[in-house]
């Protein structure tokens, strides 16, 4: 018997291995692996897991038909809350949502939430298990802007209560960040994505690529010369953000965005894609969350050694544990308590080096952390052909500034209600980055949920 | 999928298309680009916008050849289609919000070189719609490499060609054409000036020279053109712009060229490297140790 303190190891591939190809690194559980995680789930009354849930997914519901061996029950109920289940099983934060509220976890480790609804959602893909359509249209138009997160949710949501949906992207392929941001080793895009992507397509949600809402055509020319009635508006992050040091416009100093563009979007990794890639020998990625750890094993799949370079001390790095953990593992340096101060440049134009400075944690900030503070004289150099800046972005005024009558806030994101994501404008709604800034998926979900909920109140009253 | 309803070779190296795609024809405006992607596994290419049809949902593209994908959508003939074509992207030029009486008080002279001709055709074609006629110099190496003439001088107030050869019009680089008209006594409010970075360095140490303000058209290297990558920063004013948000258009006087040409050969090997793949095709397999082939 096994111990029901801890929980059903997972199967990863090999680190070494891994730190030189794009293959996904988790492999997720089998059945057997399954059934058996879910056995220790003990079915809370009260479940408090359900609360950490940002699409409030019956968790205990759920588990208890994988404990049975009935999958496509178990699918049917997490299909209930959330359209995207194989994408949450491998990118949600379990740890710091769901999993962090489970009672397991007092004493040991808590129930693999995470783990068990990616195996749920693999079992549907892997069976072709269709989620359930609406019986026939209710005849309203909806407007969705962006295929990623937020805007797959609400577009599945409203679809599934009968609503003709649209969605715009901006790009030439479909998934937002899910395709340009987050890479295949973390979540494969032929066998994941746009599986995910096919399912909501059979709800009967249209999509229609290469349109750059505030360019192509705006919010206002859709709802008078498109006839669509509401508009959900789930454009996403924007801009990069750089430091502002001298030499950051040398050639080799990238966003993440663009590096990670470039490998996952435009597939440079892979010979066979026209799109270049500069990959580096020696990089170093300045930033600690998410994003940066995906630039980092990315640049350390493409053969470069990766430095993180990261201002506060590791309890401090907003990515994930699971992703620091990877990225260890495969080899990334971790450079804590220091900050770049200056890049250097080479005659050709390219980057050389980077002076950085030694940091300590003073007293905690406005967010609650404790703040960086420089050492004085204890600037030193390294040799770097490589720098990507992963500081997070600010939001795309594309749509803002082309949309009469939608308010944004100082941070020049748009104001939306959290509850059903209303705008200052009539008819239109919003969620995910484009309101909050840049968070997680599931954050955006969530959004997205609740803009169809906001939506489906209006127009069901017409 | 994008038709293309036409596709020409203007000159040796510099190619037109028109292509279907309603939404952009709709709403583009001079001093636009478009990002095209020929199919699944091509780059996505910023163009500058030559022509278009609102009507007809057409519109008309110029490029040259570059790069690996550039170099394939060289082989596109009339019935192909391009499986992206976005837009259009970047700010219009300035002129289009400007009230048409002010924009009659002023002079412009517009200085093309080379490609840049085509960018600059819609500018003059739409100042001439408006009832205003401009001054348009168009330089090239040679007169074979001079494009849109017939249409250029169909919308220009004064036309100028010049080959740097002297088989054509005058003779010489374009910032000598731009010394004789204001010697001759021209006065300009504005130029703008379109084409390879160097020629518009040149341009813009000119018309500062005399005293004339001028707009530049950057063209850098873009991943997603919509903002989102930063690829195509440029330094203006000592600031940093993303010319596909803040631009494409700049006050030429204020941009740091040297930076712009040197970000602009960042992946010129690579590039080169992936052309002859495209060029050789099969036929080579390596040993050179330069091309990249052997892989």
């Amino acid at each position: 018997m096994a111990d029901v303190l801890k929980r059903v190891p997972v199967r990863e591939q090999d680190a070494k291995e891994r730190a030189a190809n794009f293959e996904e690194v988790c492999y997720g559980y089998n059945k057997e692996e399954a059934m058996e995680e879910a056995a220790r789930c003990i079915n809370c009354k009260n479940a408090k897991c359900i609360t950490g849930c940002p699409v409030a997914i019956n968790i205990p519901g759920f588990i208890a038909q994988v404990k049975e061996g009935n999958i496509e029950e178990a699918y049917k109920v997490i299909g209930e809350s959330s359209a995207l289940p194989a994408i949450c099983g491998r990118v949600c934060p379990q740890e710091s949502q769901c999993e962090c509220k489970c009672i397991r976890g007092i004493k040991g480790d808590p129930v693999s939430i995470g783990k068990l609804e990616r195996f749920v959602a693999d079992y549907a893909l892997e069976h072709d298990i269709k989620p359930a359509k609406a019986d026939k249209t209710n005849g309203h138009k909806v407007a969705v802007i962006g295929s990623g997160p937020s805007g797959l949710t609400c577009a599945g949501d409203l679809a599934k209560l009968g609503y003709e949906v649209t969605v715009f992207e901006a790009l030439h392929e479909l998934g937002g960040v899910l395709v340009y941001g987050i890479p295949e080793f973390r979540l494969p895009k032929e066998k994941v994505v746009k599986k995910e992507i096919e399912k909501v397509k059979e709800l009967g949600v249209k999509f229609e690529t290469n349109v750059v809402i505030g360019k192509s055509t705006t919010i206002d020319q859709l709802m008078e010369e498109e006839d669509f009635e509401a508009v959900f508006i789930g454009s996403g992050a924007g801009l990069p953000m750089f430091m502002g040091i001298p030499g950051e416009t040398a050639n080799g100093v990238f966003s993440a965005n663009e590096y990670l563009t470039r490998s996952n979007l435009m597939k440079a990794f892979d010979d066979n894609y026209d799109t270049p890639i500069a990959a580096g020998k020696k990089v170093a990625v300045v930033g600690g969350g998410n994003v940066a750890m995906d630039a980092a094993r990315t640049a350390l799949r493409l053969g470069a050694e990766v430095h993180i370079v990261y201002r506060r001390s590791e309890a401090e790095l907003p990515a994930r544990v699971e992703e620091v953990h990877h990225a260890k593992e495969e080899g990334v340096i971790f450079d804590l308590l220091t900050n770049p101060k200056e890049i250097h440049v080479d005659e050709n134009g390219w980057v050389k080096g980077m002076t950085v400075i030694k940091m300590e944690l003073g007293e905690p900030d406005a967010s609650g952390r404790r703040r960086p503070v420089e050492i004085p004289g204890s600037e030193y150099e390294i040799e770097l052909d490589t720098v990507i800046m992963s500081l997070g972005t600010s939001p795309n005024p594309l749509i803002a500034s082309t949309t009469k009558g939608l308010e944004t806030n100082r941070r020049k994101c748009i104001v939306a209600e959290e509850e059903n994501g209303q705008t200052s404008k009539a008819a239109v709604f919003a969620g995910g980055d484009a309101v909050t800034g840049a968070a997680t998926v599931i954050l955006a979900m969530g959004a997205g949920k609740a803009g169809a909920k906001g939506i489906h109140e209006l127009l069901s009253e017409k | 999928m994008y038709k293309i309803l036409k596709a020409e070779k203007l000159a040796a190296n510099i190619y037109l298309m028109d292509v279907e795609a309603p939404r952009v024809a709709k709403h583009c405006e001079p001093g636009q680009f478009v990002i095209v992607k020929m199919d699944e596994k091509g780059e996505r290419i910023p163009l500058t916008i030559c022509d278009y049809d609102r009507e007809a949902g057409i519109v008309t593209i110029v490029f040259q050849p570059v790069g690996a994908s550039t170099t394939k959508m060289t082989n596109l003939k009339a019935g192909d289609a391009f499986r992206d074509f976005t837009g259009p992207l970047g700010r219009p030029s300035e002129f289009v919000e400007e009230d048409v009486e002010e924009l009659k008080k002023k002079k412009f002279l517009f200085v093309a070189g080379g490609v840049g001709a085509a960018p600059v055709y819609p500018q003059v074609k739409w100042l001439k719609e408006h009832g205003i006629d401009v001054d348009v110099i168009v330089g090239s190496k040679t007169k074979d490499l001079l494009i849109l003439e017939k249409e250029m001088e169909a919308v220009a107030g004064n036309y100028y060609p010049c080959t740097d050869d002297g088989t054509y019009g005058h003779a010489g680089m374009v910032t000598t054409m731009v010394d004789e008209l204001v010697e001759k006594g021209n006065k300009y409010d504005v130029c703008v000036a379109i084409g390879p970075m160097i020629m518009m360095k040149f341009t813009c140490l000119t018309t500062k020279k005399h005293d004339i303000p001028t707009i530049v058209s950057m063209n850098p290297i873009m991943v997603d053109g919509t903002g989102m990558c930063g690829a195509c920063r440029v330094i203006v004013g000592g600031e940093v712009k993303f010319a596909c948000v803040d631009g494409p258009e700049f006050d030429g006087h204020l941009v740091d060229f040297d930076n712009a040409m040197k970000r602009q050969q960042m992946y010129k090997t690579q590039e080169g490297r992936a052309m002859l793949k495209v060029q050789e095709g099969d036929t080579h397999h390596g040993g050179c140790g330069n091309c990249g082939g052997e892989n």
